[in-house]
């Protein structure tokens, strides 16, 4: 902190979006995709805490092998409660439907989404089907693991699974219209000069997500109603008893459910792919290829579904068919972390608190999406499939990936949304302590089910039980690592330092206006000359200094 | 029974060994890219930290030729596994010849197995070592999951469906088996013990404890007199429906002119959807027995009708299909 020159003091803008108006009812009534984005964030981070709070008391029933705190029955409702809310309340909406809503028109040069109203709309749904979610968690809680494998789902189940498939089905369209949104803005919006080419890869990885929202979530949306149609009338889709497949449930069930967990994660490589040029000061290497590998996940993400149901007695050659298609998506998205790496070679390195999180995401998402490799891989399958291993390895990249970099891009746009900085000490060690935490629960977890351990389980064989200690200490400590930014980023709307337009600075669009935004995000529209991540054709950058001399030659 | 960290489970599968190696393979590969990419980010970190404020970085441009090489040498290692990893599977999946058949009946929270001489155990297996054994497993509710992680093998138990699963166990012992797939409030508590034992042991162990237990075939025997079945299924080919005498394991023509196996899977639908399969030259008259047997009287009536392999086939009324020239 020390380190940075002495900058200009910058003033508050005397009028943003914040201040435009005020009373309950412009908010509630907003459609400025600004405001409507911090809805969102408000009602995301509800759902996180109850998620987490669930997620909390699972790590501490299983610090002894018979389970220390809670009857077998509340076990499975607390991580069946804690996929439902983390997943489809959480990691779904966080980055599109906070940041992505926040920043693409601003990213584009616009003045809002194409459909305003349809945005504020897709927020009241998703908070009416919340509601149900919720109404279902307190009325006798939800026990099917928030797969809702039937006939489970369907005929055993004695929890509130009806409303919750309701929430579910209704949040779909949450979904839906934010993605249909975002494509047309992303079509029809851009500011002069803003080519396809300079888009912002953070715009195409959310172009890529809305593609997978829009056509994934109608899916899984009448799987869960034709559950909760089965359950409710005795109808026989799923029910072998009258006649259903419960196999065919699962099908259509990972057909939205596999792509959604690109729908967690490609919005977390875009973030990554906006700080990591940002903090080492240079274009990043390979825009191309990792703009077309958002979309080659996307597409071809939805051509792997089967994979996780290598042991329920699919046919070989599915299985066959399925297996080498999973290992085409690891290549796009190695692509990405070889060409992250790349951009760092002859940067201008800073290790402020944003760069911090980008590079713990690479690591994290490393280790997930390699461990992605062995789940892959037919001849493993058999043996971690449904295993402690499974729930490593999703948790590396749905937290390690998807959450480092949602908390990563807080970081990095907090300034643009609130106007003002956080302490950057704080937030550096917060950002190690979150590293650190994660490693510490998860990493033990792919030994636990090498070893054997099932999950879902809330009682265990005790030979498992000194791994499942280091997770729940791990588990205290990331904690901590979440607890720390709620504080300080609170702390920081009000006495934080003004930061000014272009705190790092960055080359984004979003970084030519005032923080935070005025309500029509520019008082002039931009034209864009530029070509993205261009730091040494932008005089208005404020960079003076001639770059460093090249050391050995560029090549 | 302290046990330090151990890293893998005990090998006591002909699986378990391929299964490691090809995990060992896995983790090599793995190592080398994080480890490279991990090298290469610390010390970018650390060599191109920005020591001037308004210094920026040296744009490297991006090269076709290396995007390649990042694309295809990744995508090569990949296909090793994929091969590898099909070569265990399809070796899993294809049952061998001359199996130990054991019938596994899974429900909410418990496991019954059925060895061939219809001795019963419930959250136990005994098995030979040395020995292929085949599982059949039905369920009699949701989907359950049959898991012993020392043989590195599983298989869901999908209601509605035989699941099989085969494997050879190479080493005597006692080893925990699971249900993988949760199943509802008892799941964890879903589990037992494979006892693997030496061939005469578990040949002592089969005929010391068979007091009081019905052959499987026995007891279908009867259901098919209970039942009524005996009244069309008639031995000799006179009656409304085909004799089963020598049905199993051959191949019955169908009244769409296709031929189908009749295995465990086949006679089960039989019963429970009649109509799904109607026998060349017979009209569909049979009643569904859906949701009049359980899994286990479905099982000894396969196992009855198993029985009737070696009986002699009447020259007419019997449904199999004539011997083709193919084999």
């Amino acid at each position: 902190m020390s380190k940075t020159p002495p900058t200009p003091a910058h003033k508050f803008p005397r009028e943003h979006y914040l201040n435009a108006t005020y009373g309950i009812r412009s908010w509630l009534l907003t459609t400025d995709h600004k405001r409507i984005a911090l809805l969102y964030l408000a009602s995301v981070t509800f759902f996180f805490f109850i998620g987490g709070l669930f997620a909390t008391m699972i790590r501490i029933h299983l610090l002894t092998p018979g389970g220390a705190l809670v009857t077998p029955e509340t076990y499975n409702k607390l991580f069946t409660m804690h996929g439902v809310a983390m997943i489809f309340f959480f990691l779904i909406p966080s980055i599109p439907a906070v940041l992505g809503n926040f920043l693409i028109p601003l990213m584009i040069g616009a003045k809002d989404l194409a459909f305003p109203k349809i945005n504020l709309l897709s927020w009241y749904i998703y908070v009416i089907g919340g509601s149900f979610v919720l109404y279902s968690f307190s009325t006798g809680g939800l026990d099917t693991g928030w797969t809702f494998y039937t006939p489970l789902s369907s005929v055993y189940s004695n929890s509130a699974v009806t409303p919750a498939v309701i929430g579910i089905f209704i949040n779909g369209f949450s979904s839906i219209l934010t993605g249909l949104n975002f494509i047309v803005t992303i079509h029809t919006m851009r500011a002069p000069g803003m080519t396809w080419f300079r888009l912002p890869l953070f715009v195409w990885a959310h172009y890529a997500t809305s593609l997978v929202m829009i056509l994934g979530t109608p899916v899984v949306a009448i799987t869960l109603l034709l559950a909760g149609l089965e359950r409710m009338f005795h109808l026989g889709f799923f029910n072998p008893a009258m006649g259903g497949d419960p196999i065919l449930f699962q099908h259509l069930f990972w057909f939205y459910s596999h792509p959604a967990v690109y729908i967690m994660i490609l919005p977390s490589m875009g973030v990554i792919s906006e700080i990591i040029p940002t903090f080492a000061r240079k274009p990043i290497f390979g825009y191309s290829f990792i703009a077309g590998s958002s979309i080659a996940i996307a597409v071809i993400g939805f051509l792997v579904w089967a994979h996780h149901m290598f042991v329920t007695g699919e046919s070989t050659y599915a299985a066959l068919t399925f297996s080498f298609l999973s290992y085409l998506v690891a290549i796009p998205s190695a692509v990405k972390v070889f060409n992250w790496t790349s951009t760092l070679y002859k940067g201008s390195i800073s290790w402020d608190t944003p760069m911090i999180y980008a590079l713990g995401f690479i690591g994290l998402f490393l280790i997930g999406g390699l461990t992605g490799l062995f789940l892959a891989c037919l001849g493993l399958d058999i043996h971690i499939h449904d295993t402690y291993f499974v729930v490593a390895h999703f948790h590396y990249i749905m937290v390690g990936g998807a959450v480092m970099g949602y908390v990563g891009a807080l970081h990095f746009w907090w300034p643009k949304i609130t106007g003002r900085l956080y302490p950057e000490l704080l937030s550096r060690l917060a950002a190690v302590i979150l590293f650190v935490g994660f490693n510490l629960t998860f990493f033990p977890q792919f030994i636990l089910g090498y070893m054997g351990m099932p999950r879902r389980y809330h009682t265990y064989p005790p030979e498992f039980q000194v791994l499942n200690v280091l997770s729940t200490a791990g588990a205290s400590v990331l904690a901590l690592g979440y607890l720390l930014p709620m504080i300080y980023l609170v702390w920081s709307m009000r006495y934080g330092k003004v930061a000014g337009p272009n705190p790092w600075p960055a080359t984004g669009l979003e970084w030519k206006t005032d923080s935070p935004p005025p309500t029509e995000n520019f008082h002039v529209t931009p034209e864009v000359t530029w070509e993205p991540y261009d730091y040494k054709n932008r005089p208005d950058l404020g960079l003076g200094a001639p770059p460093l001399a090249p050391a050995h030659g560029d090549d | 029974m302290q046990s330090q960290l151990p890293l893998y489970p005990e090998q006591a599968s002909n699986f378990a060994p391929h299964v490691d190696s090809l995990m060992l393979f896995i983790i090599a590969v793995c190592l080398f890219f994080a480890v490279s990419v991990t090298i290469a980010i610390i010390i970018f970190f650390f060599k191109y930290h920005r020591k001037e404020p308004n210094a920026v970085g040296i744009p490297v441009h991006e090269d076709s030729r290396l995007e390649a090489v990042w694309m295809i040498f990744p995508l090569i290692l990949a296909m090793v596994m994929f091969s590898w990893g099909a070569v265990i599977y399809v070796d899993y999946r294809h049952m061998p010849q001359d199996t130990l058949d054991i019938y596994v009946i899974a429900k909410q929270w418990m496991w019954k197995a059925q060895q061939p001489n219809g001795l019963k155990e419930i959250n136990e297996l005994h098995i030979p070592v040395g020995r292929n054994v085949r599982l059949v497993l039905a369920s009699e509710d949701v989907i359950h999951d049959f898991y012993v992680p020392a043989f590195r093998v599983k298989m869901d138990v999908v209601p509605g469906h035989y699941n099989t699963m085969w494997f050879r166990a190479t080493k005597p012992g006692r080893y925990h088996f699971f249900c993988s797939q949760y199943c509802g409030t008892n799941h964890a508590l879903m589990g037992g013990w494979v006892t693997v034992m030496e061939p005469s042991d578990y040949a002592a162990w089969l005929a010391g404890s068979t007091g009081g237990e019905a052959n499987p075939a026995a007891a279908g025997e009867k259901l098919f007199a209970e039942k009524a079945c005996i009244t069309c299924h008639v031995a000799n080919g006179t009656g409304r429906a085909p004799s089963l005498n020598g049905l199993y394991g051959a191949q019955v023509l169908l009244a769409d002119g296709s031929t189908v196996a009749a295995e465990d899977a086949y006679i089960r639908e039989s019963i429970l959807q009649p109509n799904a399969k109607i026998v060349a030259g017979y009209q569909p008259l049979m009643p569904t027995f859906q949701g009049q047997l359980t899994e286990e009287q479905i099982l000894a009536l396969t196992a009855y009708i198993k029985s009737l392999q070696s009986q002699p086939v009447p020259a007419k009324g019997a449904g199999i299909a004539p011997p083709t020239g193919k084999k």
